[in-house]
């Protein structure tokens, strides 16, 4: 419920739609970067422990996998489409990291993490493939390969755990090494949040993403090549789970076939508190990470803030809500604005 | 650059007759399947035909089975209800609170319940018709509101001290029969959304709104009211499925039918509606939600893992999609006989 700042009186310069589209950006992404820093601030102020180091490393740690999971999340979000295989896709990723350790215990991390990225990506193949070439909707196609990933994650595992033990201790110390207090894991996180930021801001293929999420037809009409770019998406977006689920692996020790079980959805929540619309066309990568963190420091603030910890999912509701509320209304405006201004409506 | 696109066009035609023939064989494909399980499954796994066998798939089936029945027309109209787990979820705990609360009349404990069960549909109404925001972010926001509300009112807790003879009553099987009494509500409820959605002006209306919302509004179809009503109707009757729930397993936990809503979207959709709104039917539904019952009882009895189930349904529901559209393709290929090499992207 951020109050939206009065705008300063109308831009002076005439360019009215890139600045309102820019502001739009702008409010949004520090409405959310606003949202944390009050909550934050807030916790701290009731016990400055939460600030400590320790437990800024677990708020990084706990925030990497969701927000990588949330920049591939995005990608997909944004050309008007979702990817609800994502827990899938980390599950298997992650088991088969595992047994690669277990097979090959001298393998080199590296690998593993090609691995890994590499598994996620012929996944997001078969995702985008069969939604680029056989034309049918994402929704349908990823709920299916949910359960087939899944599954075949199950069959694999065969209800087997792989632990700790099993995996060599230079890749378990990758899960909870630190760089001048910041962990490993999220320095992956950080690249891959602007990494995909770039990409999508300055890259022609980017900004095509963006153009099929708005408009699919006009995007075809145009000439860009909707079927490929919606393809790469969804592989890209499979990659990213992979690298999750390795990283998932890496930080948890143990594996079994319920990694990331049920985590689409908070995946998908996350993506939208940070100011992706649901129907493409608009919104960050930048947004969207911010989202997970959001998402998972409202997790550990409301038990220092004296709140039962089973509010944690009412709450997460709640700011989901919010968020898209607030994206409707600064949509409205939007609009208004571009239709220049006057009471023409809507 | 775009020149090419307009030869394109015929391959999407908007199947002005074709929409009828499709859906019809579909649900008519699915019977097919079910009775093929049936029929192979009764003669080559050892239980199959027992009768014992249908009471159980029928029990397991029923809150999926209920939950099906609104969500087809909610989905018909183009929207998409992903809170009601949740729902069932968030009414076994308030079932279980009011027991433990005091209140020991079952009518009283069930009327409470649905009339819950509405309010919490009313709210997906309010926030999609009211606030115009999209259905699906809308119901991924309450279905985590909705559960961590379950989780405020019963915690981690199971309430599990009811009459023994509830438990009983509630699974107890027709006179003469081994069928589950409850069917009858089911089937009573299926005739009612059946006939409301084939055989009244609202139910063509649906399939007007889920084609063309705008027209549909335009020609005089109250297209926000009726999808309101539609989540009250989705919200009641996931309510009913929480009561069956609660007293069939006689447990009222927090995390109750976690999970359940892809289930019931998978069976939706598996029974021939699209995802886009606008085409299927509940006969091609109910199939699916019995086919998806029956094989799943049916390969555990032949010792399939149950993961391979896993691996089936989401083959099956990527297949309903990808199927009918490789065909219409290949179709539309034939007819335009040898055409240039633009077909090679999509």
């Amino acid at each position: 419920m951020t109050a939206p700042a009065t705008t300063p009186a109308p831009a002076p310069e005439r360019a009215a739609p890139a600045s309102a589209v820019h502001r739009l950006f702008v409010v949004r992404e520090l409405g959310i970067a606003l949202a944390l820093v009050l909550l934050v601030a807030v916790t701290f102020a009731v016990n400055t422990r939460f600030l400590s180091a320790q437990n800024i490393k677990d708020l990084l740690l706990g925030a990497t996998i969701l927000a990588i999971l949330a920049v591939g999340q995005a990608i997909v979000i944004i050309t008007r489409n979702v990817d609800l295989s994502v827990g899938s896709i980390l599950g298997l990723a992650a088991f088969a990291t595992g047994t690669l350790f277990v097979d090959n215990p001298g393998l080199p991390i590296p690998v593993a993490l090609l691995a890994g990225i590499a598994l996620g990506a012929v996944c997001g193949a078969i995702n985008g493939g069969l939604i680029a070439a056989a034309r049918v909707p994402a929704l349908v196609v990823t709920l299916g390969t949910l359960y087939v990933f899944r599954g075949l994650d199950y069959t694999w595992a065969t209800g087997q755990q792989i632990n700790a033990a099993d995996m060599p201790p230079g890749f378990l110390r990758l899960g909870t090494a630190s760089i001048l207090g910041v962990p490993v894991l999220a320095l992956f996180a950080v690249v891959v949040v602007v990494g995909a930021g770039l990409f999508l801001r300055s890259y022609r293929s980017g900004r095509e993403l963006y153009a099929i999420g708005s408009e699919p037809d006009a995007a075809r009409l145009y000439g860009i090549p909707v079927g490929r770019r919606v393809f790469w998406a969804f592989v890209t977006s499979g990659a990213l789970a992979g690298l999750a689920g390795v990283l998932h692996a890496a930080r948890f020790g143990t594996i079994d076939a319920n990694a990331g079980l049920g985590q689409e959805l908070n995946v998908v929540a996350a993506v939208v508190v940070g100011g992706v619309a649901i129907f493409g066309g608009s919104g960050s990568v930048y947004g969207a990470a911010l989202g997970a963190v959001l998402l998972t420091t409202i997790g550990s603030a409301l038990p220092v803030l004296g709140i039962n910890p089973f509010w944690q999912r009412a709450a997460v509701g709640v700011l989901i809500l919010a968020a898209i509320g607030l994206d409707r209304s600064l949509a409205v405006r939007l609009a208004r604005r571009l239709a220049g201004g006057t009471d023409r409506g809507r | 650059m775009a020149v090419d696109t307009p030869v394109r066009e015929p391959v999407t035609p908007p199947r002005p007759r074709g929409v009828r023939g499709v859906l019809g064989s579909w649900d008519v494909l699915v019977l097919v399947a079910l009775v093929l399980v049936i029929v192979v499954g009764s003669m080559t796994v050892d239980g199959v035909g027992n009768p014992r066998f249908y009471r159980f798939v029928i029990l397991e089936a029923i809150p999926i089975a209920l939950i099906a029945l609104p969500m087809t027309l909610v989905v018909i109209t183009g929207e998409i209800d992903l809170s009601v787990a949740s729902t069932v979820g968030l009414t076994c705990s308030v079932l279980g609170a009011l027991w433990q609360a005091g209140v020991t009349s079952l009518p009283l404990l069930i009327a409470l319940s649905l009339a819950l069960g509405a309010v919490l549909g009313a709210v997906n109404g309010v926030f999609v018709t009211v606030f115009g925001l999209p259905s699906l972010a809308v119901t991924i926001g309450t279905l985590a509101l909705y559960r961590g509300l379950a989780y405020v009112v019963l915690g981690d807790r199971a309430v599990a001290d009811y009459p023994v003879d509830w438990a009983r009553d509630m699974i107890a099987p027709l006179p003469g029969t081994v069928i589950p009494w409850f069917v009858l509500v089911v089937a009573v409820l299926a005739l009612l959304f059946g006939v409301l959605l084939h055989a009244t002006p609202v139910g063509r209306g649906l399939y007007a709104i889920g084609n063309n919302a705008e027209a549909s509004a335009y020609s005089g179809i109250a297209v926000l009211k009726t999808k309101f009503w539609l989540f009250v109707a989705t919200g009641v009757v996931a309510a009913l499925a929480g009561v069956f729930w609660t007293f069939r397993f006689a447990s009222a936990r927090a995390d109750n039918a976690n999970g359940l809503e892809l289930s019931v979207v998978a069976a939706v959709l598996l029974g021939g509606v699209s995802i886009f709104g606008g085409r299927g039917g509940l006969l091609g539904v109910v199939a699916a939600v019995a086919l998806l019952g029956t094989l799943r009882n049916a390969l555990q009895l032949a010792d399939v893992p149950a993961n391979a189930l896993t691996i089936v349904t989401g083959t099956l529901l990527i297949a309903s999609v990808v199927g009918p559209n490789v065909v219409r393709m290949a179709r539309g290929r034939l007819r335009r006989r040898r055409p240039p090499e633009e077909r090679t992207q999509p």
